[in-house]
């Protein structure tokens, strides 16, 4: 068996900003000295005149970005989601959120898997912060190829998107002929009678494998990839908790707010379930490789396996 | 315009804004009347604007970083045209398009939503930006509070500004010396303000006086005409102009006049119209 390939999902970011710097002449991409980092780097060296270098300043930069979309351009500010989210949340808030601006934020670096830099930079808390903001939409890819789709489809959607990307590389897992990314389309991955799985982001990968794991011991498991959480697929979230029953939800973030949070919003008033939500349980992360920390933490295919093994 | 005719449109604009706080029973009228005169010159004399096309693309744009001011920014717009001046009735009433801060949805004439200090003017570094990049015509105003320049987001703003050379913007502090908790000196003083925005590569102007539309004309004229530079005019004015009891008083700052306090301020405005129109 062939090598399963790995791609950042911030490396298909700064890929698919080149490719819309050449669709759309009016894109722009802001950057806070993290150019490199975020790959938007790739982008200001095909297009250094539309790349916005603007220092160590997060919440001027979403406050740019805004006047930038308000005079008709499309921006995409770029920061770790710990600063796009966190530090710059007001501005989101007011400046983006409040008048509906076409401005997209690119936040990388987001969650455990940020690894070595530590709790500091390890935004678990983004997801539920920008889902607070209304008519704000939130995306979390899970590989490369939905990643790309996702940034195509922010683009040609007019108002503020909130845009997730990993720093670790991740199993491409979506790049069949027959994909389609469509904002707030939730995506069956695998069939299953005893249970549903809902996975976001670098956690889908590893959800499919429990899922396989799961079936030897004969629970058969439905698996959802939930790349926008908000809007969210309340149909199809509906729909496989009224087939299968019990629910698990599985996100790099905080069990607080986040994906597991907007399915249990959900359920609890259309379709009461029992959900398992896995996560980062109300703590902060900690420095080290982040393969090991997914481990730790229960995010990669055996502490999943496990967690839904003892789920009764 | 004339400097008479200016005059009379400034005294009309804060009938506007005492009238609009009067009738919400709630608001900011010392920070709009001092700025009533710098409002005036921007939407009567100063800016490339259409009333009858507000969204026009070449159009300048204003953004009112000292949000809460929206009264003095609401009468001027209502006066300029944009909608019926009986409207000002209506701010902050349930259901009213003229909400408490300005919303660029709603109000037309409103380039930016804003009220959050410190975060208009970088919005309006990024139009300046955006108008740079595109090589468009437009110019960029903002207005900020004395107070508001406590923010450092206006300080990440400006340095932005500066580095991009962004001669399109013109940055104007209302220097009324006063803010809620008191004079801006006693809070958490930002002077001396003329140094600090040289000191993040801006062109400085200062204005004795915010409410002699001359100076206002020679200000505004130089900083158009600068080049290589953002220009920052900082106008030494008067909180609660023109309204007898309002005047130089922080507890004016986010006030409305009761009744008694209403016919008073109306009849101070009168005032200040008859002596207009005996020039």
């Amino acid at each position: 068996m062939s090598e399963v390939r790995k791609v950042a999902t911030r490396d298909s970011y700064g890929n698919a900003l080149v490719e819309l710097g050449a669709k759309y002449d009016n894109v722009v991409v802001l950057d806070a000295d993290l150019a490199a980092a975020t790959k938007t780097g790739i982008f200001k060296k095909a297009y250094p005149d539309r790349h916005i270098d603007c220092g160590i300043a997060e919440c001027n930069m979403m406050g740019i970005a805004a006047g930038l979309a308000a005079t008709g351009k499309i921006p995409f500010a770029s920061s770790f989601a710990m600063f796009a989210a966190g530090r710059a949340f007001e501005q989101v808030r007011n400046s983006i959120g409040y008048p509906h601006l076409n401005v997209k934020i690119g936040a990388t670096h987001a969650g455990i898997s940020v690894g070595e830099d530590g709790a500091s930079h390890q935004c678990n808390e983004d997801i539920a912060l920008m889902r607070t903001i209304p008519g704000m939409i939130v995306i979390n890819p899970c590989d490369d190829a939905e990643a790309k789709a996702a940034v195509y489809a922010a683009a040609e959607y007019d108002g503020p998107v909130y845009l997730r990307f990993g720093r670790l590389a991740t199993p491409v897992i979506n790049d069949t002929p027959d994909y389609k990314f469509e904002i707030g389309k939730g995506i069956v991955l695998r069939e299953g009678r005893d249970l549903t799985i809902v996975a976001t982001g670098l956690c889908v990968s590893p959800a499919l494998e429990a899922a396989e794991q799961l079936a030897k011991d004969g629970i058969d498991a439905k698996v959802i990839n939930i790349h926008t959480i908000k809007p969210l697929d309340e149909e199809l979230i509906i729909t496989s908790a009224q087939e299968t029953g019990k629910m698990v939800t599985i996100e790099e973030h905080s069990v607080i707010g986040g994906l597991g949070s907007a399915v249990c919003d959900c359920l609890s008033e259309h379709a009461p379930t029992k959900v398992l939500k896995i996560g980062v349980n109300d703590v902060f992360g900690e420095s080290g490789p982040a393969v090991a920390l997914l481990h730790k933490y229960g995010l990669d295919a055996e502490g999943i396996y496990t967690r839904i093994k003892s789920f009764e | 315009m004339n400097k008479l005719e200016l005059q009379k449109t400034a005294n009309e604009i804060r009938k506007g804004i005492v009238t609009s706080v009067y009738s919400a029973k709630a608001g900011h009228p010392g920070g709009s009347l001092s700025a009533a005169d710098v409002l005036t010159y921007l939407y009567f004399e100063e800016m490339n604007i259409d009333p009858k096309d507000p969204k026009k693309p070449d159009r300048d744009r204003f953004v009112l970083s000292k949000g809460h001011t929206a009264p003095g920014l609401y009468s001027a717009l209502a006066h300029r045209g944009y909608f019926p001046v009986e409207d000002l009735k209506t701010l902050r009433r349930l259901g009213s398009y003229l909400q408490g801060h300005p919303d660029m949805k709603h109000i037309p004439g409103v380039d930016m939503s804003s009220g959050s200090l410190g975060q208009g003017i970088s919005a309006a570094v990024g139009m300046a930006l955006s108008a740079q990049l595109s090589n468009d015509s437009y110019r960029v105003y903002t207005l900020l509070g004395d107070g508001e320049i406590q923010e450092g987001q206006v300080w990440e703003a400006s340095m932005f500004a500066g580095h991009r050379q962004l001669d399109n913007l013109t940055v104007i502090v209302d220097n009324n010396g006063l803010q809620i908790d008191g004079a801006i000196e006693d809070v958490c003083s930002p002077y001396p303000i003329d140094q600090k925005f040289e000191a993040f590569n801006f062109h400085v102007i200062n204005v004795d006086d915010a409410h002699d539309f001359e100076q206002l004309k020679a200000a505004f004229d130089e900083a158009r005409t600068t080049k290589g530079k953002p220009t920052a005019i900082i106008v030494k004015s008067v909180k609660g102009k023109n309204v007898s009891f309002m005047e130089n008083q922080a507890a004016w700052h986010g006030t409305a006049p009761n009744d008694e306090q209403y016919a008073v301020a109306m009849a101070d405005l009168e005032k200040v119209g008859e002596a207009l129109c005996q020039k």
